[in-house]
């Protein structure tokens, strides 16, 4: 994932403060309130040392920071899952951190299950300084109310892996094993990525090489699954772009081993600012710009009054890619309180695969 | 359509006839209208803040989690339960002072508060970033902000030395509510990590079962569809509706009166129409579209009357329900729109039924009749005796309810079957006294002046009817306010027996005011008071601590107990229960009271009973030394002094200065005693208002009435005239026998009165309040009604009587030109 997917990160975080504000017919803070004030924050700067476990903690100087997984997962009789599991924290003040119900830190947490015939989605919120919700590096641990992404003893922070995750909604719930046998992969300039000319950057790391097993349930009915998935570690103080819209983030699992990263921000001006990463099997990583993308929208589904492009024709000609994108199910539309359409998909083409593909802003 | 429209026009032209007689069914109308709906509007504004006032404490709207002790627990439960799968949100919940006035401090967490808590308290656009985080905010209502005179953004110091965080209005808040973040109501209350109870939203998954979580430390309380405030003012509400619904009933009297005299007087311009050639049903239909316009002027003009009689009254129903329940009301109303479609389809409803009778008898209407007064006469006997047949029923349901009935709703229920059935059995009890009047009479103008006010007696029996139910409820209310006051002053007297009340802001200030209490010998006794919460049986209770002192054995107002009872209580293992709460729980003399305390159980065996009047809340009484031992945090704030003979205005004028102390934490017993009555007495100023505005209304009944009879009289009155009875005397014969029919009824409404003074007393106060008064009567107060009523009906009869005086005699002659 590069750079300019982080700004779709964090805009969701930027939404953080609105949604907390839902039950008290909230202000609409949203991308106007990332505008401000964003100096005070700790500021990301090329060059970094990043160390493990340390850096799977939070950064409360830093605005927002998610930790963001994503599985292609099938059961025993073949039939195709996703699942989405994500934990956004958001600093209400710059400074320093405030003891207790004072402390300045608001959580979020949304889940998500898919099946081509449904979706299921929860969501969760917290404060921090009461234990509610938060990170812990070592061992690490993730959590917010009962859902949680936890390693033990023997994790080894240079794989962030194994892991456990669990999530439990109204309607679906799961419990899953992740364990990976590469490195984490730095995205960008040794995990320092720029986002835009002007500027704008987060740190950023991945773990794609993650293999799943575990146990998933829609209404009560529990089956065993399996499967590769996808995190995403990044935090940033950055505000967003006045004149970005929205964006499509593709994460891709190829059926050789490599991992493919791409996105395209949707700008004013029609002007799209696409970027990517190719990963190969043995974790090597390739930078991808506008100039070696093309991304092109093919079907559109309606969804709450809104067109959203589902399905994806995408061709880089230097790496020999030319696949067309499908959804395994195109209504994986996420209703939370900021809303987006988040689903795993499958592709084929010169290459064959599955993957997580996000459309927001629409 | 256009035939319509000139009928319409017709029937109209009587009016202006007849302008009186239209202001009366007007009057009726909207008098109704205005009292029911302006009752309604008070019960509604009441309610609303009680569901503010419910979701705001967030304690009966939503299920929740409190300590099974009492008390606050640790936020560490919390955590627990959010981990769990529980969808809960801490409250913390207390008590602070500003400039002595005493506030209730609620710390509440934003983000987790469940959205079905209802009328959360709104934020504004970077609201929850102020309110969170330091310094936050203070919500509070506007009248409360008003009421402290502080302004917006005010940091007001609280007892103990705390700053609160800015003031900030909030319209959806209840009154001497603060509402500020967990973290610093934590910080306010100096409870840093503890909370009151956990709100429970809708979950979103499964949850561990609570004990494998937090064992046995708290407990699930279940959300009431009715809030507390609405139990406990339920009886008040119910008394403002009852009072509402008389004065609609009654109201409703004179629109039948005014609706049949204009109905008699119109009878030849109907025939007229008929014969012209409008159908009966077009004629039928005109009449009730004329009626339905008419009730619908009335019912707007009624509605707006009402807005302001609920206006006038809305200070004295706050007043008492602050003072009784400590019910929050704010001082303007709120209007909905339901409110004002529910009165208009009442005055439209009430009009149709008021004019039944009228519209029944214009569909039957035959095109030539001639008046049949004699033979009319004997129809009403025999339907009057089926109505006295229904009134005995009805009076028998009364008393099975009496027997059987058990509730605050079968209380009023035998009131409203008793007024019925008395109404109902009036018309035969009158006929009866007038027919024995009859055969006494001696001489042809007695034997007359006897069968004509029987045969009136169908004409004027509704207005009768009223003035029997104004006059009742007027006995029956005067008796039971009268008796509950002298009950309530000695009962007073023997609750304030010490000189000097003080609360003290905090157990320092207290230990100081003791201290240097003690250096003075204006001091005679300083009686240490204290008060703790609990819950027993489902319900809160107040565990009130006495001081063991000779001023209390002596005065303390018990009603039965066992003997050596105080020496009993000073063991620290008996209690005095309240009135009520024996009432409720059934536990008398003897039983045992199982009471949670934050030490553990307490087994208090119940040695007295002891009248407990304008508590909303169950109480027991306890020694005040064992009170302190099993609820340790209770403040030590509390106490009572007692001073050397004509000391106490220099001693509180001394603490005053000393400590800072002001009318809210320090009183002297006069002006709690005054303030006690001033409560009292508001509290049923509302129903003296309504009491004194029915027998309004009665009057108006009997005016209407008396106009309509002395119209289709004349045929009667005439040939009188003709044989040789001047007018005067045939006036003065019209009063007498106005006023004698008006003492039968009223004479008959004071034994009524008592027995609904009785059931008022000796059921509705029982279930409602919970305490029993001794019956008392006041004769006085019965002569006084009496004389009020026989007024109230000379007025009433004078208008139609001195019109006949003045009578022209042409009029009468043309009684025998055109009889009908």
């Amino acid at each position: 994932m590069s750079a300019d997917a982080k700004i779709s990160r964090r805009a969701f975080a930027g939404t953080l403060a609105a949604l907390t504000l839902r039950p008290w017919h909230g202000s609409a803070q949203g991308y106007a309130g990332l505008g401000s004030n964003a100096n005070d924050y700790a500021q990301v700067t090329p060059g970094k040392v990043f160390s493990f476990p340390t850096d799977h903690g939070p950064h409360p100087d830093f605005r927002i920071e998610w930790w963001y997984l994503t599985a292609n997962l099938a059961d025993s009789a073949g039939t195709a899952y996703g699942v989405q599991w994500t934990l956004f924290r958001q600093a209400l003040l710059p400074g320093p951190q405030r003891e207790g119900w004072a402390n300045q830190q608001i959580w979020m947490a949304h889940a998500a299950t898919t099946r081509a015939d449904t979706h299921r989605f929860g969501e969760c919120f917290a404060r921090g300084g009461a234990g509610q919700a938060g990170v812990e590096a070592s061992p690490f641990r993730a959590f917010i109310d009962s859902w949680e992404m936890r390693g033990d003893d023997n994790t080894d922070p240079n794989r962030i892996a194994p892991l456990e995750l669990s999530a439990t909604a109204k309607d679906f719930s799961y419990t899953l094993k992740l364990v990976a046998d590469r490195p984490l992969v730095l995205q960008g300039d040794g995990g320092y990525g720029r986002k835009s000319e002007r500027g704008q950057a987060s740190y950023y790391y991945s773990q794609p090489f993650f293999k799943v097993s575990g146990r998933l349930a829609i209404d009560d009915k529990a089956l065993d699954v399996s499967g590769q998935a996808w995190m995403d570690r990044e935090w940033s103080s950055q505000p967003l772009a006045a004149d970005q819209t929205g964006w499509d983030w593709f994460a891709l699992h190829l059926a050789g081993g490599e991992k493919l990263m791409l996105y395209r921000m949707r700008q004013k001006d029609d002007n799209n600012y696409i970027s990517g990463t190719f990963i190969s099997a043995d974790g090597a990583t390739r930078q991808l710009t506008s100039a070696d993308v093309a991304m092109t929208p093919k079907e559109t589904v309606e969804i709450a009054g809104r067109k959203l492009p589902v399905q994806w024709d995408v061709a880089i000609p230097s790496l020999e890619l030319a696949i067309h994108a499908m959804p395994l199910n195109p209504r994986a539309w996420m209703g939370t309180g900021f809303s987006y359409w988040e689903g795993p998909i499958s592709f084929h083409g010169t290459h064959t695969g599955v993957g997580y593909l996000e459309l927001t802003g629409y | 359509m256009r035939r319509a429209l000139w009928i319409l026009a017709v029937l109209l032209s009587h009016w202006r006839r007849h302008r009186m007689q239209l202001a009366t069914l007007l009057i009726g109308l909207i008098s109704a209208t205005a009292l029911w709906s302006g009752v309604q509007a008070l019960n509604q504004e009441a309610r609303d803040s009680y569901d503010r006032a419910a979701a705001v404490f967030g304690g009966a709207r939503v299920a929740a989690l409190v300590a099974r002790a009492g008390g606050t627990f640790p936020q560490a439960l919390f955590v627990q339960l959010r981990h769990a799968g529980w969808q809960v949100s801490p409250v913390l919940e207390g008590r602070v002072q500003i400039g002595g006035r005493s506030l209730r401090l609620l710390g509440i967490e934003p983000v987790t508060l469940p959205v079905d808590v209802g009328n959360a308290p709104q934020l504004g656009r970077d609201g929850l970033q102020n309110f969170i985080l330091p310094p936050g905010q203070t919500l509070v209502a506007p009248d409360t902000l008003a009421d402290l005179s502080l302004a917006e953004g005010a940091t007001p110091d609280i007892s103990g030395g705390e700053r609160l965080p800015p003031l900030h209005a909030q319209r959806e808040l209840v009154g001497d509510v603060l509402v500020v973040d967990i973290g610093i109501a934590q910080g306010l209350l100096h409870k840093p990590n503890e909370v009151s109870r956990l709100l429970i939203g809708r979950p979103k998954g499964p949850m561990q079962p609570l004990e494998q979580v937090v064992g046995d430390q708290l407990r699930l309380v279940q959300p009431d569809a009715e809030t507390d405030l609405e139990r406990l003012t339920d009886s008040f509400h119910l008394n403002l509706t009852a009072f509402g619904l008389l004065s609609f009933v009654v109201g409703l009297f004179i629109v039948n009166s005014a609706i049949g005299l204009a109905f008699e007087q119109r009878l030849p311009m109907l025939r007229t129409l008929r014969a012209c050639g409008a159908s009966a049903l077009m004629l039928n239909s005109v009449l009730v579209i004329e009626l339905v316009s008419l009730a619908l002027l009335a019912g707007i003009i009624g509605l707006v009357c009402g807005y302001f009689v609920a206006a006038a009254l809305l200070p004295d129903v706050a007043a008492s329900l602050r003072g009784l329940y400590g019910a929050q009301i704010p001082g303007e109303l709120s209007l909905r729109p339901e409110w004002w479609i529910a009165g208009l389809v009442i005055s439209v409803a009430g009009a149709l039924v008021a004019a039944a009778t009228s519209l029944a008898k214009a569909i039957r209407l035959p095109l030539l009749a001639t008046a049949q007064p004699q033979a009319w006469q004997q129809a009403q006997h025999r339907w009057l005796m089926l109505q006295s047949a229904a009134a005995l029923a009805i009076l028998a349901v009364a008393c099975w309810l009496l027997w059987y009935g058990n509730s605050l709703i079968s209380g009023f229920a035998v009131l409203a079957a008793l007024l019925l059935g008395a109404a109902l059995l009036l018309p035969s009890l009158l006929e009866a006294a007038l027919t024995a009047g009859e055969r006494t009479a001696q001489g042809a103008i007695a034997q007359w002046f006897w069968a004509d006010s029987r045969q009136q007696l169908s004409g004027l029996s509704l207005a009768l009817m009223a003035l029997l139910l104004a006059l009742a409820v007027n006995v029956g209310v005067g008796t039971m306010v009268e008796t509950f006051s002298r009950t309530f002053v000695t009962w007073l007297e023997g609750r304030l027996t010490a000189d000097i009340y003080l609360v003290a802001s905090d157990d320092a200030q207290a230990a100081a005011i003791k201290d240097w209490l003690h250096d003075r010998t204006d001091v005679a006794a300083i009686l240490q008071g204290g008060r703790a919460d609990a819950q027993f049986d489902g319900a809160p209770l107040e565990v009130f601590g006495l001081p063991d002192d000779a001023t209390y054995q002596a005065h303390w107002p018990l009603l039965e107990f066992v003997p050596n009872a105080w020496a009993r209580l000073r063991e620290g293992d008996a209690a005095f229960v309240s009135e009520q709460l024996s009432e409720r729980t059934k536990i008398g003399l003897g039983g045992t009271i199982d009471l949670p305390t934050p030490t553990g159980n307490w087994r208090l065996r119940v040695i007295g009973r002891y009248a407990d009047y304008g508590n909303p809340k169950s109480q027991v009484a306890v020694n005040v030394a064992a009170l302190m031992a099993h609820f340790p945090q209770t403040p030590r704030t509390r106490m009572a002094l007692r001073a050397r003979p004509g000391a106490t205005p220099a001693l509180i004028a001394a603490l005053s200065d000393k400590f800072g102390l002001d009318g809210r934490n320090l009183v002297d017993q006069a002006t709690l005693k005054a303030d006690s009555l001033r409560i009292f007495n508001r509290t049923f100023a509302v129903t003296a208002a309504l009491n004194a505005f029915t027998l309004g209304v009665a009057g108006i009944a009997l005016l209407t009435s008396l106009l309509t009879l002395a119209n289709s009289r004349l045929p009667q009155l005439a040939p009188l005239w003709a044989i040789g009875l001047t007018r005067r005397q045939l006036a003065g014969i019209e009063l007498t026998k106005t006023l004698s029919v008006a003492l039968i009824t009223a004479l008959l409404a004071l034994p009524l009165g008592l027995l609904v003074a009785w059931c008022l007393i000796a059921i509705v106060n029982v279930k409602a309040f919970g305490w029993r008064l001794p019956f008392h009567v006041f004769p006085l107060q019965l002569v006084k009604l009496l004389g009020v009523a026989m007024a109230a009906s000379l007025l009433a009869s004078l208008l139609p009587v001195v019109r006949l005086a003045r009578m022209q005699p042409a009029s009468l002659v043309k009684v025998f030109a055109n009889e009908r």
